[in-house]
């Protein structure tokens, strides 16, 4: 229940923040990708203040044995940098690009009640299924 | 440059690096947004909850601010449905097959200082770029 509790509280910061940054902006998004553009420089600095905060806290926090509700961290160990990974960060970033929606936002945009919120996080599970499936045929 | 918003763009990040910070410090998981919404419909109830309360958040977390600051930026109108659900689709796809994105790679791998979540963020950096660029200066598909 406290875990719960606690993925709910992390979840609303995490909607604040990509309110308040405007991620949840996708002709914020765009104008920031689109450098040849009239280049808005803006998101770069909330990559800049999450990794400012993120880089001295995971460095604390994995220190301790465990976290605090449960008995490991569950933490990637993987190191290999493989075809699926660079090819799968490319569909991703030509998807972002076309839409100016990452994860998040679209997630985080159903409440604000947009249509484009809707398509968003039904076309993303749809390329979760997908890529579920066709990877399970090779 | 005259949309430029370093001082909320900065603030925001800090708020997602303090969420990413709580999630781990107490459930020990990684803060990355589209695994969390894969792991809703591919785990067992208890791995299912917290993802799902994680996912509620983020919506109400959204909602909250609209209605604190409501207009805070105007939302684009009319954007093509075909090109908006195509590009989903691909963040979908392309977020499975490398495990991970904006959240997952971008901050919480880099933090954790991992090469393949630098790689893949130099990577989907690049191609949103690229992307960008061909739609709006080359076919001229939006403005």
């Amino acid at each position: 229940m406290k875990k719960i509790l606690l993925a709910l509280v992390s979840g609303i910061l995490f909607g604040l923040g990509l309110s308040l940054s405007q991620m949840v902006n996708p002709e914020k998004v765009l104008g920031f990708l689109d450098i040849t553009g009239n280049w808005d420089p803006s998101l770069a600095f909330v990559m800049i203040g999450a990794l400012a905060v993120a880089f001295i806290s995971f460095r604390w926090v994995l220190k301790r044995p465990a976290p605090l509700l449960d008995n490991a961290f569950h933490v990637s160990k993987r190191r290999e940098i493989d075809k699926p990974l660079l090819l799968g960060a490319a569909l991703f970033g030509i998807g972002w690009g076309m839409s100016g929606y990452c994860p998040g936002p679209a997630l985080a945009s159903l409440g604000l009640g947009t249509r484009e919120a809707l398509v968003m996080v039904i076309a993303i599970y749809a390329g979760f299924f997908s890529q579920k499936w066709f990877a399970g045929r090779k | 440059m005259e949309n430029f918003t370093p001082v909320s763009a900065l603030t925001g990040g800090a708020l997602i690096g303090i969420s990413a910070t709580l999630l781990l410090l107490f459930n020990g998981r990684m803060a990355g947004v589209s695994g969390i919404m894969n792991g809703v419909f591919n785990s067992s109830r208890s791995e299912m909850s917290w993802r799902l309360a994680f996912l509620v958040g983020l919506v109400i977390g959204a909602f909250l601010f609209n209605l604190i600051v409501p207009d805070f930026f105007a939302m684009r109108q009319n954007y093509p449905l075909g090109l908006l659900a195509a590009g989903g689709f691909l963040v979908g796809f392309g977020t499975r097959m490398s495990n991970g994105c904006t959240s997952g790679h971008g901050i919480c791998g880099i933090a954790n200082l991992s090469p393949r979540s630098l790689l893949a963020t130099l990577t989907f950096m690049a191609a949103g770029i690229i992307t960008v660029y061909i739609i709006r200066h080359v076919l001229e598909l939006t403005v």
